[in-house]
């Protein structure tokens, strides 16, 4: 890819040192307060937005250090090695920057004591690690992929905010450090849901696993990072840092044993049947959050002291193995397992970091991984919950997944060294140092660890310490004597080494096994899609006509239901002491509107128009609102003035548009009209509350010196709202100057 | 006459609303006068009707006499009558400029924004 372009600087020049530094001194800084946190757990807190209590709270106990360890080490190595992988690349340096923000993030993620900056944290990795896996944003499938994992993780942590709510609300507060057992609370079931599903989506958990394995497209050192040590096991630091508060329920066992142990051994199987070896990384990483999964559900003392040690193994196989796999295409242009073969002398340093890291996953002594995986046999083994079936279950898959994952080991870490040697893209050749320290270091560690198991535990024992939520011993031994588990161990060897030996009679058999989650994705993102274009077309139809018929229908059954709530029918009042003035009026208003609504004729429209504005202002005069009438026949005559105006230019209405008479547009409209009838009858059938009225006519005189009790309302008492209502006018007017000069300047 | 008054702003809206449902925006206009009558009359008529009773406070006297008409709903009216003035002109122009610029008055042929697939 980038490699021997011409820009090539050491290290990467400026922004690689940056990326390399940065880490590497925050490294240094967690391994001083290693001792410290041995003794118990720091604090450190400044307020950020104090009105909602939010602060940022450093809160290092055990597992945020056992974390804070794995981001910083391993993004040490990971900006080593990217400085190498990408370092003549164009977008370098933005590439830098997305995996520090990346890293900060993920820091923040581990280190806060406040929910709520833990969640800011959490969406803080979400977006750059959408940033990471589009990298390569010219590659359609690269941009798809990233928006995958965005629209998954993002949705997961949507529910995790409002899980964190909840948890507000039930605990009390955002301190995770002082939050209750909540396993009893009314609200609990709720925010186990909720926020199981951030953790499952974050840590690709079956069902939401797809995306994991398609994120692949970002580049190698990406997936190194993302998916060895830490974005990954955000969801896993979750569950884990909240077991002391949710973990006492026996939903919280079933749910993440169930899909713990479910994830961990339908993605071993899937590991098998990939050729890429990249791609058989990715769903070991999924067996391996699997894993770390059924173990936090397990609970115990002994299944939490198996988690940590296995977290740890994993984060430090897994990231070596991936920078094999960059080394791998970086040195023969392939990833190909059925390809690669006898590439031993041409990548010897290679060979080593990849055997060690191999065995460290297959679980092989004297390795660490050997150690993790005793521990989780142990803790299978004796774990007492929910009877025998849960024995068996975690067992089962605890052995199925490490079985299955010494013949992936054998397929990535093996298989491309050993045999003949293979024709490949690029003559193979090793990497520059750059590339392989990083998987060297790794593996190295990998060694020391199994040999001299103390050196972990100085780590290992406080994390554990902080997800049982009381003081967990670990003492590590190579060596245990023949237990169960070492027995189990030997059978997991045999079955493991079985399956190697006939993974590619394995991978045709399971050629048929299709994951359907990935389409499933692209079903429900073309059904939203879809669904979002006919509803917009729907709704926004785009004619006038049906957005104000659905408007006055909306109208009718409004007025509709309140007028059959309320019950019977007004009576309407008497029609005695009518006189001809009042009948007059009657048929001057309905007359006029009625040949307004139907006349083909401009003149007659208007004419009719002007009718009802009279009538209206008779009945202004008749009931004791001079003031009104006056102001309703000014306005009358201003309109037909304007409208007359306006007729010059405008075109005659054309009958054969308007005349044809609109059934449902007429039913519609009648029925409103008589809802209205009625509905006015109503109102003007209660009885009255005067006491504004009679506030403004007892105050009108001696107070705002006015003797029309109208004029001072309009100018003194609600002088602000006539002051309002002159404004909207001037906004009018101005309005329909600009549009008129905009006419006269574009014609 | 308070069935009378209900029976004219029925009138006055099932005429607006038929109006205002019309593809030329022209009838469109003309039922925003009518309509804007309509609530003009409900404003009025749900203070009550008292005939021949202004409320005017006479020289001398410190409050009118008892049985004026309601000042309140008139006030309103006042400022109602108006504002709707103001919205039937902008809307004129509107409807003069869209002529100006479109060449029609239907409002089904006045596709810019949304054009029809």
């Amino acid at each position: 890819m980038a490699a021997g372009s011409a820009k090539r600087r050491p290290l990467g020049g400026t922004p690689g040192i940056v990326s390399i530094a940065l880490p590497a001194a925050a490294f240094a800084w967690f391994c001083l307060l290693i001792p410290q946190v041995a003794n118990g757990p720091l604090f450190w807190s400044v307020e950020w937005v104090p009105s909602l209590g939010v602060e940022i709270g450093l809160w290092i106990d055990g597992l945020s250090l056992l974390f804070a360890l794995l981001i910083t080490g391993i993004g040490t190595l990971v900006a080593l090695y990217s400085s190498a992988y990408l370092g003549g690349d164009d977008h370098y340096t933005r590439f830098v920057c997305y995996l520090l923000a990346f890293m900060v993030g993920m820091l923040g993620l581990v280190l806060s004591d406040n929910l709520l900056a833990l969640f800011v944290f959490w969406e803080v990795t979400t977006i750059s690690s959408y940033l990471l896996i589009g990298y390569k944003a010219d590659d359609p499938a690269s941009r798809r992929n990233a928006l995958q994992a965005l629209v998954v993780t993002g949705t997961g942590g949507l529910a995790f905010l409002a899980g964190i709510v909840l948890i507000g609300a039930a605990g009390g507060g955002f301190q995770i450090s002082q939050l209750p057992d909540l396993s009893e609370h009314v609200l609990y079931p709720a925010i186990l849901v909720l926020v199981l599903a951030g953790a499952f989506t974050k840590s690709a958990q079956v069902p939401f696993h797809f995306w994991l394995p398609n994120a692949m497209a970002a580049p190698t050192p990406v997936s190194a990072y993302l998916h060895s040590a830490t974005m990954v096991k955000g969801g896993v630091y979750l569950m884990a840092r909240l077991n002391p508060s949710l973990g006492n329920s026996e939903a919280w066992t079933i749910a993440l044993c169930a899909f713990g142990g479910v994830t961990a051994v339908f993605a071993s199987i899937m590991a098998l049947k990939q050729t890429d070896i990249k791609q058989v990384l990715a769903w070991t990483t999924l067996m391996a959050l699997g894993t770390l999964t059924l173990f936090i559900g397990a609970g115990t003392e002994a299944a939490i002291k198996g988690m940590v040690v296995f977290l740890l193994v994993h984060a430090l196989y897994k990231a070596a193995l991936f920078m094999v796999a960059g080394l791998i295409d970086h040195g023969t242009g392939t990833r190909d397992a059925n390809v690669l073969s006898g590439l031993m002398k041409a990548m010897p340093i290679t060979f080593i970091a990849a055997i060690v890291a191999g065995a460290s996953m297959a679980g092989l002594p004297p390795l660490f991984g050997f150690l993790g995986k005793e521990y989780l046999y142990d803790a299978a083994l004796e774990q007492d919950v929910l009877s025998r079936g849960g024995v068996l279950w975690v067992a089962g898959c605890a052995f199925a997944a490490s079985a299955l994952m010494v013949a992936a080991a054998g397929i990535v870490a093996w298989r491309p060294f050993v045999g003949p040697k293979a024709e490949t893209p690029v003559k193979p050749h090793e990497g520059p140092w750059g590339m392989w320290i990083g998987p060297l270091i790794l593996a190295a560690l990998g060694v020391a660890f199994g040999v001299i198991p103390s050196l972990s535990t100085i780590v290992l024992e406080p994390a554990a310490t902080a997800v049982m939520g009381a003081p967990v011993p670990v003492e590590l031994k190579l060596w245990a004597g023949v237990t169960p588990a070492l027995i189990l161990s030997l059978i997991t060897f045999a079955t493991g080494f079985l399956l190697y030996w006939k993974h590619r009679a394995i991978r045709r058999g399971l050629g048929r096994l299709r994951d359907r989650a990935d389409p499933a994705w692209d079903g429900i993102m073309d059904g939203v899609a879809g669904g979002s274009k006919w509803l917009a077309k729907t709704v926004q139809a785009g004619s006038l006509r049906t957005y104000i018929f659905i408007t006055f229908l909306t109208l009718a059954a409004v007025l509709l239901t309140t007028i059959w709530r309320t019950g019977a029918l007004p009576s309407a009042p008497p029609l005695d002491d009518l006189r001809l003035k009042h009948w007059s009026i009657l048929i001057f208003i309905t007359a006029g509107a009625a040949v307004a609504a139907v006349t083909n004729s401009r003149m007659t429209a208007i004419a009719a128009l002007g009718t009802v504005g009279v009538g209206v202002a008779l009945v202004f005069i008749i009931f004791g609102a001079p003031d009104v009438a006056i102001t309703q026949l000014l306005i009358e005559v201003l309109q037909v003035v304007l409208v007359a105006v306006a007729m010059l230019k405008l075109p005659h209405m054309k009958p054969d548009v308007v005349s044809r008479i609109r059934g449902w547009d007429l039913i519609l409209a009648l029925s409103i009209g008589a809802m209205t009838t009625v509905v006015m009858l109503m109102v003007m059938t209660t009885p009255l509350d005067l006491r504004i009225t009679q506030f403004f006519e007892a105050t009108s005189a001696p107070i705002a010196h006015g003797r029309n009790i109208v004029n001072v309302i309009l100018v003194d008492f609600r002088a602000l709202d006539t002051f309002g209502e002159i404004a909207v006018v001037a906004i009018a007017a101005l309005g329909a100057y600009a549009l008129l000069r905009g006419t006269r300047r574009n014609t | 006459m308070e069935t009378l008054l209900a029976l004219m702003v029925g009138a006055l809206i099932a005429a607006a609303v038929y109006l205002m449902l019309a593809r030329n925006v022209l009838r469109f206009l003309f039922g925003l006068i009518l309509i804007s009558n309509a609530a003009n009359l409900v404003i009025f008529g749900s203070g009550g009707l008292t005939p021949e009773a202004p409320p005017l406070i006479a020289y001398g006297a410190s409050a009118p006499p008892g049985g004026v008409a309601n000042a309140l709903p008139q006030a309103l009216v006042l400022t109602a009558i108006v504002i709707g003035f103001g919205l039937f002109a902008f809307a004129l122009v509107l409807v003069y400029r869209g002529y100006q610029n479109l060449g029609t008055l239907d409002s089904e042929e006045m596709r810019i924004a949304e054009p029809r697939e």
